[in-house]
């Protein structure tokens, strides 16, 4: 049996040892993604409301890409290609980002949430015409060949 | 009653006849009417609806007016889907060998050994009703769609690579490096199988595949491609009139596939 | 008859440690292997839209049928009742599930995308023979697992007779369907036959029963424990009865293919024409691996010798690896017969043969799928009781005939 002050100075480290982390992301805002285009942050609210967005995407998702690839349906609605057609936006000069750098919409919560998505192993992370806007630094994506299992 | 009265309500009843008889044919007109120019336009699938077995997208081949050297077809399939060198620029398949490259379509020539006579043809997806790649998919990522279309769904492609063992028509294609720059129409990454798509968001949209456009807008006239299952389109008269092969037709896969001329 | 002590093995030896580590190397070598193909793509490999299975394929294939027929020895003793099999048993089921380890572990990572091997495992698409493999392979696991726990604790023994039935019938469910893979693809002049499932079934005899003789001989040799002819010369008849039975399919096949002019382009290719193809053919599968051990294993000059017994079963494992090439890459060289009677050309390699490089990733890979099976049981057999002490005449068989 070990006694009180024992105890005690056990309790202070693994309290300081467990602590460490969360105070080393104090001041942490988390994840800051790029404005999507005007249409959506300004007149209308997104697909879904944004708590709503944030937790079940994956799954609007998951069940659209079935509707689409197996029975054809091409509505807007949950589509892949209408969510990176508002979300990812040129900056400034009008240049786009990949995903995988912090700029782009998707990668902005993904890199920061570190989950790993596969999405863009095969999808275009760029709307339309974006390709004929990137910048020389990201024409070839710069996270192209980071070793993981599939993503970017 | 006078027969004088008979006379006039005779005539009453003539004209309430004629009446009658002019205005149900007018409405009957109406009602009809709306339906067969609908019916002309039925096949305008709009974006919410599912494609349904009422359809089956086929496409004919005329090898007679198919030329030896023309590559209008491949080029208009490169250039719709992103893949493959088109006119200068390089494939997107930068470190990948030839045989390692992805082919959608491809010419392909053959000579007859016994007569000499040379032909030129397309070969792709053949879209078969009992497609084998359909069959050994260990998943079901390759599958074919309620109206022929036959895909590969990615999501799921595990990479097994044993559909293309079990084509018959070596139509599908392994991505062996990481692909950049994807149409928005047309997704393909690495470790996954793909094929001819008989440009499915184009089929969806009422438009023609690529390659049959290309080749239309060409003047060739070697592609047509249709609802085979609609005895009024142009495809169903054409095989109706001068038929259309299956290559390897004693496999009995109905293929949505057909050439003539071989 | 005096019930079979079993033993683990000493396994202190620097020479078993240093078969552990060369073992292990190959293991290492293998996973280094899958991280390079996995992290630019297959290109890096000699596999092609054209050659589309390769030298993996050739190794996990090959394991993956060695390991049904390595089951054969345990299986002889509970389905057959031949009691003179009984203490060899529990390693036989040892080495099956090595095996097939070793074999899937290679197939695995030759994947496009193997990170979706979970859903490989959770969808399935049940016409596909593929589909019921991987049901196979997992029902393998599960039942020679149990099939080997009833034969090492001793109040579950009584469960072993139907068990080793159980699993019997099973390995040969397995075997059919491996066969099948190919037996069932329509596309290929050199596939698409019925016979491929039961010739994939006595390969697998053969096969497996081969590395089980090789890993008894090493085995009981390298821990100095006594290994009795009448153990000894059961086993290596039999495997000469297995080497005849695949020569025997083999040769069925390709008269039956010779017959028909339809085969004889894939024929010519395979027998006479396919340069590589061929000579595996006729030097590595024919010669070396059926004549030659069968020469062995019946004069009476070389069929007592272990040393002899020992180089024909290797002979035997190289010799089944270069069917295993043959008929998979082979069969893949040779083109589509798309339009019989013409000369076809394209971009796209068609009417041609394919030619395939393998590379050294997808050898290492291979090897390391062969050298997870063999670390495995040496790692097993000390740990666990599965060789038994002593497998002389006396503690085997007392009434044993001369």
């Amino acid at each position: 049996m070990m006694s009180f002050r024992q105890f005690a100075k056990h309790l202070v480290i693994l309290v300081g040892l467990t602590a460490l982390p969360v105070m080393s992301n104090a001041g942490d805002l988390g994840p800051v993604p790029p404005k999507a285009k005007a249409k959506a942050s300004e007149k209308t609210e997104c697909v879904e409301p944004v708590p709503v967005m944030r937790k079940d995407h994956m799954e609007f998702l998951k069940h659209k890409r079935d509707l689409t690839l197996r029975e054809g349906v091409r509505t807007k609605e949950h589509s892949l290609a209408e969510c990176i057609a508002c979300h990812v936006t040129p900056n400034d000069k009008g240049e786009y980002a990949r995903f995988g750098e912090d700029e782009h919409f998707c990668s902005s919560c993904h890199n920061y949430a570190a989950v790993n998505v596969d999405c863009f192993d095969c999808h275009s992370d760029l709307p339309e015409n974006g390709a004929k806007k990137l910048r020389s630094s990201n024409k070839t994506n710069p996270h192209k060949n980071i070793l993981t299992e599939g993503g970017k | 009653m006078s027969i004088s009265e008979n006379k006039v309500d005779k005539n009453h009843a003539n004209t309430y006849r004629r009446k009658f008889l002019t205005q149900s044919v007018a409405v009957a007109g109406l009602t009809i009417a709306p339906g067969i120019v609908l019916n002309q336009v039925a096949h305008a699938k709009a974006d919410a609806d599912k494609v349904t077995n009422a359809t089956r997208w086929g496409i004919l081949v005329d090898t007679n007016k198919c030329n030896k050297g023309c590559t209008d077809c491949v080029t208009a399939c490169k250039t719709e889907n992103a893949w493959g060198a088109v006119d200068g620029s390089p494939s997107s398949e930068t470190l990948s060998s030839k045989e390692q490259q992805a082919q959608w379509i491809r010419k392909v020539t053959i000579t007859d050994k016994q007569t000499g006579h040379v032909q030129s043809l397309p070969l792709f997806c053949q879209h078969c009703e009992t497609a084998p790649c359909v069959d050994v998919c260990p998943t079901g990522a390759s599958m074919k769609r309620e109206d022929g279309i036959v895909l590969v769904d990615k999501h799921i492609c595990i990479g097994c690579r044993y559909c293309m063992m079990a084509c018959p028509y070596k139509a599908r294609s392994f991505i062996h490096e990481k692909l950049e720059l994807q149409k928005t129409t047309a997704p393909r990454g690495i470790g996954t199988v793909e094929s001819c798509t008989m440009c499915a968001h184009r089929v969806d949209k009422d438009q023609d595949p690529a390659c049959v456009e290309a080749c239309s807008k060409a003047k060739h006239g070697a592609l047509l491609f249709g609802d085979m299952k609609d005895a009024n389109s142009a495809i169903s008269e054409e095989l109706k009139k001068h038929g259309g092969e299956q290559i390897r037709a004693d496999l009995g896969l109905n293929t949505g596939v057909r050439y003539q001329g071989l | 008859m005096k019930k079979p002590a079993f033993k683990q093995i000493d396994g202190n030896s620097t020479n078993y440690w240093m078969l552990l580590a060369l073992l292990g190397s190959f293991v290492l070598a293998a996973i280094g292997s899958h991280f390079y193909m996995e992290h630019g793509g297959h290109y890096v490999t000699g596999m092609s839209n054209q050659i589309v299975w390769g030298l993996p394929h050739v190794f996990a294939v090959f394991l993956i049928v060695a390991a049904s027929g390595a089951l054969n020895v345990a299986s002889i003793s509970s389905v057959f009742g031949k009691t003179a099999y009984k203490p060899l048993a529990p390693l036989s089921t040892l080495v099956a599930l090595a095996l097939l380890a070793g074999g899937l572990m290679v197939l695995v990572l030759d994947l496009g995308r193997p990170d979706k091997l979970i859903v490989a495992m959770t969808m399935y698409n049940f016409k596909s023979i593929f589909a019921w493999n991987m049901i196979l392979y997992n029902g393998f696991f599960a039942i020679v697992g149990i099939y080997m726990w009833t034969m090492l604790q001793r109040n579950m023994n009584k469960y072993s007779k139907v068990a080793g039935f159980s699993a019997f019938i099973w390995r040969l469910m397995l075997t059919t369907g491996t066969g099948s893979i190919f037996g069932f693809l329509v596309a290929r002049q050199a596939y698409d036959a019925a016979i491929m499932a039961p010739m994939f079934v006595v390969m697998s005899f053969s096969f497996g029963l081969a590395i089980f003789l090789l890993i008894v001989i090493a085995s009981y040799k390298w821990t100095n424990r006594p290994l009795g002819d009448a153990t000894f010369k059961r086993l290596k008849n039999l495997l000469g009865v297995f080497v005849a039975g695949v020569l025997y399919f083999v040769i069925v096949q390709h008269l039956t293919n010779l017959y028909a002019t339809e085969h004889h382009g894939v024929e010519a290719f395979i027998l006479r024409d396919g340069g590589i193809y061929t000579q595996l053919f006729w030097y590595g599968q024919i010669i070396l691996g059926s004549l030659i051990p069968l020469a062995i294993i019946y004069h009476p000059a070389t069929g007592n010798s272990r040393s002899a017994i020992s180089v024909a079963s290797l002979f035997i494992v190289l010799g089944g690896l270069a069917q295993m090439y043959v008929i998979i890459i082979g069969g893949q060289a040779y083109p589509l017969e798309m339009f019989p009677g013409k000369e076809v050309s394209s971009s796209f390699f068609d009417g041609m043969v394919n030619s395939y490089n393998p590379t050294l990733a997808e050898a290492l890979l291979g090897l390391g799928g062969i050298a997870v099976s063999l670390f495995m049981v040496a790692f097993a057999v000390k740990v666990l009781r599965f060789l038994p002490e002593s497998l002389s005449d006396e503690a085997v068989d007392p009434h044993h005939s001369k």
